[in-house]
C-alpha cells in the first residue's frame, strides 16, 4: 500500500508540475458549463435536475480522459524511466495501481470542481440530492473506465498521440454500442433477434450510465464499470510484461 | 553477492546473451567490457530484474531474482544506460521519490538525499527541474538515485558516459571508494577506466564471455605482452632485425618503424620467462645508439581487439 501511495503521489505531482492539470481542469469546467447551460437547455427544461449536466459526460470524457491518461505509460517508455520503475523494489501491480489511482483522483478532483452546478440547481429549485449523488458516482466510474482503457493503450506505445487516438476509438465504440440512434438502427435491422441488440448494448457505457443519472446505483452497473477497469488494468500488466521479454 | 548462472536471453531468433556465468563478491568491482551490441546492457538488465532471462538464474544476496524479485531488487542500486530521470520533477523531488520508493521514511529521506547530493555534487541544481539540466548533471542525478539507499550492490551501465574528464575522474574515484564495501558491476568502453577502477574484468562478445580475470592478467594476454621494444638510431633496419633474429630465444622480430635513420623493432621471445632474454637482447644491441629498450607490459585494448570481433573490420 505504501508503494502505491508513493507512486500515486509522484504521478499527481507530475500533473500539477506542468500546466496540463490546470489547462485540463479549466477546459473541463468550461465545456461542462457550456453543454449544460447552452446546449443541454438547462433552463428551458424548467426542472430541478442535473440531467442536462450528466447527459454530456460520456462525450466530454471521450476526449478529455484519454488526454489525461495518454502519458501514463507511454511517457515512461519514451523517457526510459520505466527501466528505473521496474527495477525498484515494487511489484508491477503496485506501479499500475498507483498510476491509475492518481489519474483517477485527478479526474475526481476535476469532477468535484463542478459543484457550482449543483449549487445552482439547489438555489433555483429543490433537486433530489440522492439522484445528483448517483449521477456523480456514475460519472466518476465512467471516467475510471475510460481512464483504465487509456492506461492500457498507453502501455502499448511510446507515442502519446497514438495512445490518445486508440483510446478515443475504443471509448467511442463503448458509447455508440448503446447509443439510442445506433440501437434503434440495430433493432430495425434485426427485428427478430433482439438479444443481439441487447448483447451489443450491454457493452455500452451509455446503458450502464443511464441508471446512475436517475439516481439508481445498481450493483450490475457498478460491476460493469469495475470489471472494465479491472480487465483493462490486467491487460496493462500483460502488455508491460510482454515489453520486458 | 551477485551470482549469475548460465544466463541466456533471446529476442526472437537473435541470441543477445548466451550462457553467461559470473559472480561478484562484496569488495569487488567488476568491469564489464565488450563491443557495442555484445550483450552488456541486456545482461545488466537481467541482473537488475528489468528483463526476465530466457534461461539461467540470477541470485542477489540470497534471493532469486525471478522468484523473489522485491527483496532482491531492494539490495540493488541501478544506473541504466541512458540515465533516465523523471524530467518533470526537480532534482530534490526526484531523489526524495527514489528514497521513498526504496522504503525510507521521514528524516531518513532527508539524510539520504543530502548524502547523495553531496557525493554527486548536485547542490547547485537541487531545486532545478531535471528538464533544464545539462547532460552531466542529469547523469549524476540518476547516479545519485542509484546510491540513495546506500545499496550493497551497484549495477551501472556506462556510468561515465557523456561526462567531462573531471567528472569522469570524480565518478571513478567514487566507484573505487564504494567498491571497498559493496559489490559493483559497471560496463564501459573506456579501457583505462577498467585498469583504474576494477578489481576484475569480464570481456563479453556476441553474448558470450570471452575473458575473465584481473586487469593485469588480461593485459598479460595481449599479443605484445612480454615482447621487447627496441629503438635504435643510425643502424640499417636489416642489420637490426638480422642481429635480433640471431639472439638466442627469439621467436620472431617485427619491424615497427623505420624512419629518418631511427629503427623501432619488437622482439618476441619463444617462452614468456624473459629475464634472460631481455639481457640477451641488450647484449645484442651493444654498440648501437639505443634510444629505448623495454619489456612491453601489454595493453588492455590490444587484448580487447584481439579477442572481440569488430563489426567494422573487413574480413
Amino acid at each position: 500500500m505504501g508503494n502505491i501511495t508513493t507512486i500515486a503521489k509522484r504521478e499527481l505531482s507530475a500533473y500539477f508540475a506542468s500546466p496540463v492539470a490546470y489547462v485540463f481542469i479549466v477546459i473541463f469546467l468550461l465545456l461542462t458549463g457550456f453543454f449544460t447551460f447552452m446546449v443541454g437547455g438547462f433552463f428551458e427544461r424548467n426542472e430541478a435536475s442535473l440531467i442536462s449536466f450528466f447527459l454530456w459526460h460520456p462525450w466530454l470524457y471521450l476526449f478529455l480522459v484519454p488526454a489525461v491518461g495518454m502519458r501514463v505509460w507511454s511517457e515512461e517508455r519514451r523517457q526510459g524511466t520505466i527501466e528505473l520503475l521496474m527495477t525498484m523494489p515494487i511489484t508491477p501491480w503496485q506501479a499500475i495501481m498507483g498510476k491509475f489511482l492518481a489519474s483517477w483522483a485527478f479526474l475526481g478532483l476535476a469532477l468535484a470542481l463542478t459543484f457550482p452546478v449543483v449549487m445552482t440547481v439547489k438555489y433555483l429549485g429543490n433537486p433530489d440530492l440522492g439522484v445528483v449523488a448517483g449521477g456523480y458516482i456514475g460519472s466518476f466510474l465512467l471516467a475510471g473506465a475510460y481512464l483504465a482503457i487509456t492506461c492500457l493503450t498507453s502501455a502499448m506505445t511510446r507515442n502519446q498521440v497514438v495512445a490518445f487516438i486508440i483510446s478515443v476509438v475504443i471509448c467511442l465504440f463503448l458509447i455508440l454500442a448503446g447509443w439510442p440512434p445506433v440501437t434503434s438502427i440495430l433493432t430495425k435491422a434485426l427485428p427478430d433477434n433482439r438479444w443481439i441488440v441487447e448483447l451489443v448494448s450491454a457493452f455500452s457505457v451509455m446503458t450502464h450510465f443511464e441508471d446512475f443519472q436517475r439516481g439508481v446505483v445498481d450493483s450490475r452497473h457498478l460491476l460493469f464499470f469495475l470489471s472494465v477497469i479491472g480487465f483493462s488494468l490486467f491487460g496493462t500488466s500483460v502488455v508491460l510484461r510482454g515489453l520486458r521479454s | 553477492m551477485i551470482k549469475v548462472e548460465n544466463l541466456t536471453k533471446t529476442f526472437g531468433p537473435k541470441v543477445a546473451v548466451n550462457d553467461v556465468s559470473f559472480t561478484v563478491a562484496r569488495g569487488e568491482v567488476l568491469g564489464f567490457l565488450g563491443p557495442n551490441g555484445a550483450g552488456k546492457s541486456t545482461t545488466m538488465r537481467m541482473v537488475t530484474g528489468f528483463l526476465p532471462p530466457t534461461a539461467g538464474r540470477v541470485t542477489i544476496g540470497t534471493h532469486d531474482m525471478l522468484e523473489d524479485p522485491v527483496p532482491a531488487k531492494r539490495l540493488i542500486g541501478y544506473l541504466p544506460e541512458s540515465a533516465p530521470c523523471y524530467s518533470d520533477m526537480t532534482v530534490h523531488g526526484f531523489l526524495s521519490f527514489a528514497a521513498e520508493i526504496r522504503g525510507l521514511r521521514g528524516d531518513a529521506i532527508k539524510t539520504a538525499v543530502h548524502r547523495a547530493v553531496e557525493m554527486c555534487f548536485l547542490e547547485n541544481v537541487l531545486h532545478q527541474s531535471v528538464d533544464t539540466l545539462s547532460k552531466g548533471y542529469r547523469h549524476r542525478t540518476c547516479f545519485a538515485q542509484s546510491i540513495i539507499h546506500d545499496p550493497e550492490i551497484l549495477v551501472m551501465d556506462e556510468p561515465t558516459d557523456g561526462l567531462d574528464p573531471n567528472q569522469k575522474h570524480e565518478i571513478r574515484q567514487l566507484i573505487k571508494r564504494m567498491g571497498e564495501k559493496k559489490a559493483i558491476i559497471f560496463s564501459t568502453h573506456i579501457l583505462e577506466e577498467v585498469e583504474a577502477v576494477c578489481s576484475r574484468a569480464i570481456i563479453i562478445d556476441r553474448g558470450t564471455v570471452v575473458a575473465n580475470g584481473t586487469p593485469l592478467e588480461l593485459k598479460r594476454k595481449a599479443p605484445n605482452a612480454g615482447a621487447i621494444l627496441l629503438r635504435v638510431n643510425g643502424v640499417a633496419a636489416e642489420a637490426v632485425t638480422g642481429k635480433l633474429r640471431a639472439v638466442d630465444g627469439t621467436e620472431r622480430v617485427q619491424l615497427v618503424k623505420d624512419e629518418n635513420g631511427t629503427v623501432t623493432a619488437r622482439v618476441f621471445p619463444k617462452s614468456s620467462s624473459n629475464g634472460e632474454f631481455s639481457k640477451a637482447v641488450s647484449v645484442a644491441a651493444q654498440g648501437w645508439r639505443v634510444e629505448e629498450l623495454h619489456v612491453e607490459e601489454g595493453k588492455l585494448d590490444e587484448y580487447f581487439r584481439s579477442i572481440t570481433a569488430s563489426d567494422t573490420a573487413k574480413k
